[in-house]
């Protein structure tokens, strides 16, 4: 009886330990950086975080969310870095004071895809003009509907075109309610369209039929910025280690670093900070 | 109600149930029930299936609370050990079964496994002692079981229908040991279907009748004396050739 | 071709190659959920056991909660774990979401539940068999449940087999607190759910061949302890 309990508590007692070993990341040199699908699944970070880290020691834990998750992340204080895209949401952020200062680093843009025979007839440049087409046809679109910087810049051209989607205006409107990736393999498997940014389309495997159909617009530029969180919400925030990647990211050296990052010969991101 | 044993030896008396009644839920298993059991003594307790007999001996060993009455002990207490019907083998070796009687009464360790392979050797199953207690045959786990409690040195033996699903060698084999037990100085309190079994080894009968006890006499008294009129019918209905 | 033929060339192909980053991969699927696991059938046994053997008011409400808890749905965990973990939550000075460790209490806390239900039951069974021989030789009702729990170890260790697969096999509460960081908390089914979204389907669907090669040896070894303990039981039980 004795040596039964005794066995368990030892058996816990390990557990613990290696439990306690587990969460060790706190003390090492990293920071935890919240952002969004797209950098991730782009291919962008596996380029561009092992530059940062060979140049500062300094290492990097990528959460990759919606980029309304990424911001609340960083409202909780459970990153030191939040690098996503939505201007707006950001200056809101600073503006409540959660992050120190907001820093624009690249730039891509989104292309509208859609099934390369373009049964709604969108090709074009123009992304209003494209939007009013579809909205007057029942043609399949996908929409995020998550509170990512894509869905809300693809809200933003829905009321360019003076379109209500909220109304149930556009007939096959179809919010999943997910990420990127999982919206283009919905939009390749029933020859949907969707308002994709290029970064991620250019890396997707899965492209079915699916095309670029609408690229161009001055409109579809899509702008990336970097916040380092601020430490006087979160005093446990790394604040040096994570001012000196918002540094790295804007300097000569990581705007380089950007530029580089090619699939399949094709830039996906265009450095601009201080621009 | 005759109870020729209540006045003999109650200073003598292990432990006794005065004016005792079990109830559960909605059912009287046992009531107003006085039962005395002395050092030394073999008792056996008869009755029709459901009579209660299982309730009192579990009564007894304190197993099952009393409802109505008192459960009395002498001191120092006596130690009580139970063999039931069906002998319970843990996954464990014939003498692994036996030394966990022993470490539930505290016993050390390495006094655990001499004191179980000398019970072992009591009941003649030392040969079997390594094997695993599940694949003895009826007979020998009941003799295990047996084993199980002589370890611990009780000083009454309770017993519920302990040869009940055995088979007739097996039956005499655990007869013999109850009864060299018995001998040796244990009280045993047996229950019993077997009549023949109860003339062989109780000097005192006990019957029950739906819960209630009906006659309490000595052996001879109760196969040939007199007998309140449903013992008698009992009787008469167990034996073979009535 | 074929992409489930395809798929499980890849995954032969992933096996043999030993990429370092599948290795860890895989490697932290096993620790994280196997240490889940050991904490979630300790703690199940002992909540099982004493329900199991318990006798206080309310016990009947205890085992309708116990019963409902097996379905908790695991994105519901995340949530939770996730909420209490963030720094602005209660514990977020402990600091271990977006580590194993957060991985490993959301499991633990998923996988409890089944443990303490079905450990509840099979003791209760035994209990019911065979308690009262061992009360009678003086086990309290702790030591009972503990008898019982230790003879029946062959059924017991059979859930903790269970215990491990669901573990191991959850991705929407490992994905919330963890956040599938690359080579720290990306675990097989948080790398499927990553390839799938990137269109990898081919890849996503090999690691899955893989993750189900985990899950299918666990299963064996389930089958062959099944094995033993009917085998074990059959020869017993003379006493009809």
């Amino acid at each position: 009886m004795g040596l039964m309990n005794k066995r368990s508590l030892l058996r816990l007692a390990v557990a613990l330990a290696v439990l306690a070993s587990f969460g060790a990341g706190a003390q090492e040199r990293s920071i935890v950086v919240a952002s969004t699908t797209s950098t991730e699944q782009s291919g962008l970070f596996g380029h561009l975080l092992p530059a940062f880290t060979q140049a500062t020691g300094i290492g990097v834990k990528v959460v990759a969310v919606g980029t309304g998750q990424a911001l609340d992340i960083g409202r909780r204080g459970d990153a030191d870095v939040v690098f996503v895209h939505d201007q707006a949401a950001e200056e809101k952020f600073v503006a409540e004071g959660f992050g120190l200062k907001r820093l624009p680093v690249m730039y891509n843009d989104f292309v509208i895809v859609g099934p390369r025979e373009d049964p709604a007839g969108l090709k074009g440049r123009d992304v209003a003009e494209a939007l009013r087409k579809l909205a007057a046809g029942n043609a399949s679109f996908i929409s995020r509907g998550d509170k990512s910087g894509t869905h809300a810049a693809e809200l933003r051209y829905w009321k360019l075109a003076g379109i209500d989607v909220a109304q149930g205006r556009v007939a096959g409107y179809k919010e999943c309610g997910c990420g990127m990736g999982q919206a283009l393999n919905m939009a390749s498997s029933t020859d949907a369209y969707l308002l994709t940014d290029r970064g991620t389309w250019l890396s997707f495997k899965n492209r079915g039929r699916l095309a670029v159909l609408v690229e161009g617009d001055a409109r579809l530029f899509n702008q990336y910025g970097v916040i380092v969180v601020n430490p006087a919400k979160h005093p446990h925030v790394k604040t040096a280690l994570a001012q000196a990647f918002a540094d790295w990211l804007v300097s000569p050296a990581g705007q380089a670093t950007i530029a580089d990052y090619k699939v399949g010969g094709e830039q996906l991101f265009f450095p601009n900070a201080g621009k | 109600m005759t109870s020729a044993a209540s006045d003999a030896a109650v200073a003598d008396a292990l432990v006794e149930l005065r004016s005792a009644g079990v109830r559960f839920g909605a059912k009287q298993a046992l009531s107003g029930i006085d039962f005395s059991l002395a050092r030394g003594e073999r008792v056996a307790l008869v009755g029709a299936n459901g009579s209660g007999k299982s309730t009192l001996l579990r009564a007894l060993h304190g197993l099952v609370p009393l409802s109505e009455g008192r459960r009395v002990v002498a001191a120092p207490a006596p130690r009580l050990a139970m063999v039931f019907q069906r002998p319970y083998m843990l996954r464990l070796s014939a003498r692994g079964n036996v030394e966990l009687g022993l470490m539930l009464q505290g016993m050390p360790r390495a006094q655990r496994r001499e004191r179980a392979m000398r019970a072992l050797e009591r009941v003649g199953l030392s040969a079997e002692a390594g094997r695993s207690g599940r694949v003895l045959s009826a007979g020998q786990q009941q003799r295990v079981a047996l084993a199980r409690a002589w370890a611990v040195q009780p000083d009454v033996l309770l017993l519920d229908e302990p040869t009940a699903s055995l088979d007739p060698t097996a039956k005499r084999e655990v007869e013999a040991l109850i009864d060299e037990f018995a001998l040796q100085g244990i009280t045993v309190l047996m229950s019993s279907h077997n009549l023949g079994q109860v003339k062989r080894l109780a000097s005192r009968v006990v019957y029950l009748e739906q819960g209630r006890m009906l006659a309490d006499v000595a052996t001879d008294h109760f196969f040939s004396g007199p007998l309140p009129a449903e013992a008698h019918l009992f009787l008469k209905g167990e034996l073979p050739w009535a | 071709m074929n992409p489930f033929v395809e798929s499980l060339a890849s995954a032969a192909h992933l096996v043999t190659g030993a990429d370092p980053q599948l290795l860890h991969i895989v490697g932290l699927s096993l620790a994280v959920s196997g240490l889940a696991c050991v904490i979630a059938t300790a703690l199940g046994l002992l909540a099982g056991a004493a329900v199991a053997v318990g006798r206080f008011r309310g016990r009947g409400a205890v085992l309708v909660l116990l019963n409902t808890l097996l379905a908790l749905p695991s994105v519901v965990v995340g949530l939770a774990v996730y909420l209490l973990l963030s720094r602005a939550g209660p514990l977020g000075s402990w600091g271990i979401l977006f580590t194993p460790a957060a991985m490993v209490i959301a499991q633990a806390i998923l996988v409890t539940p089944i443990v303490a239900a079905l450990a509840r039951q099979t003791i209760e069974d035994a209990m019911r068999d065979h308690g009262e021989q061992l009360r009678s030789l003086g086990a309290g009702r702790l030591e009972c449940a503990l008898i019982l729990a230790w003879d029946e170890r062959l059924a017991l260790l059979t859930l903790a087999l269970v215990a491990f697969g669901r573990a191991i096999s959850e991705v929407g509460a490992v994905m919330m607190v963890g956040g599938n960081i690359a080579g720290v908390t990306r675990v097989m089914t948080t790398a499927i759910a990553l390839e799938t979204s990137k269109g990898d389907l081919p890849l996503a669907l090999a690691l899955g061949l893989v993750l189900l090669g985990v899950v299918l040896l666990l299963n064996v070894a389930i089958g062959v302890l099944r094995q033993w303990r009917l085998a074990d039981d059959q020869r017993t039980e003379a006493v009809a």
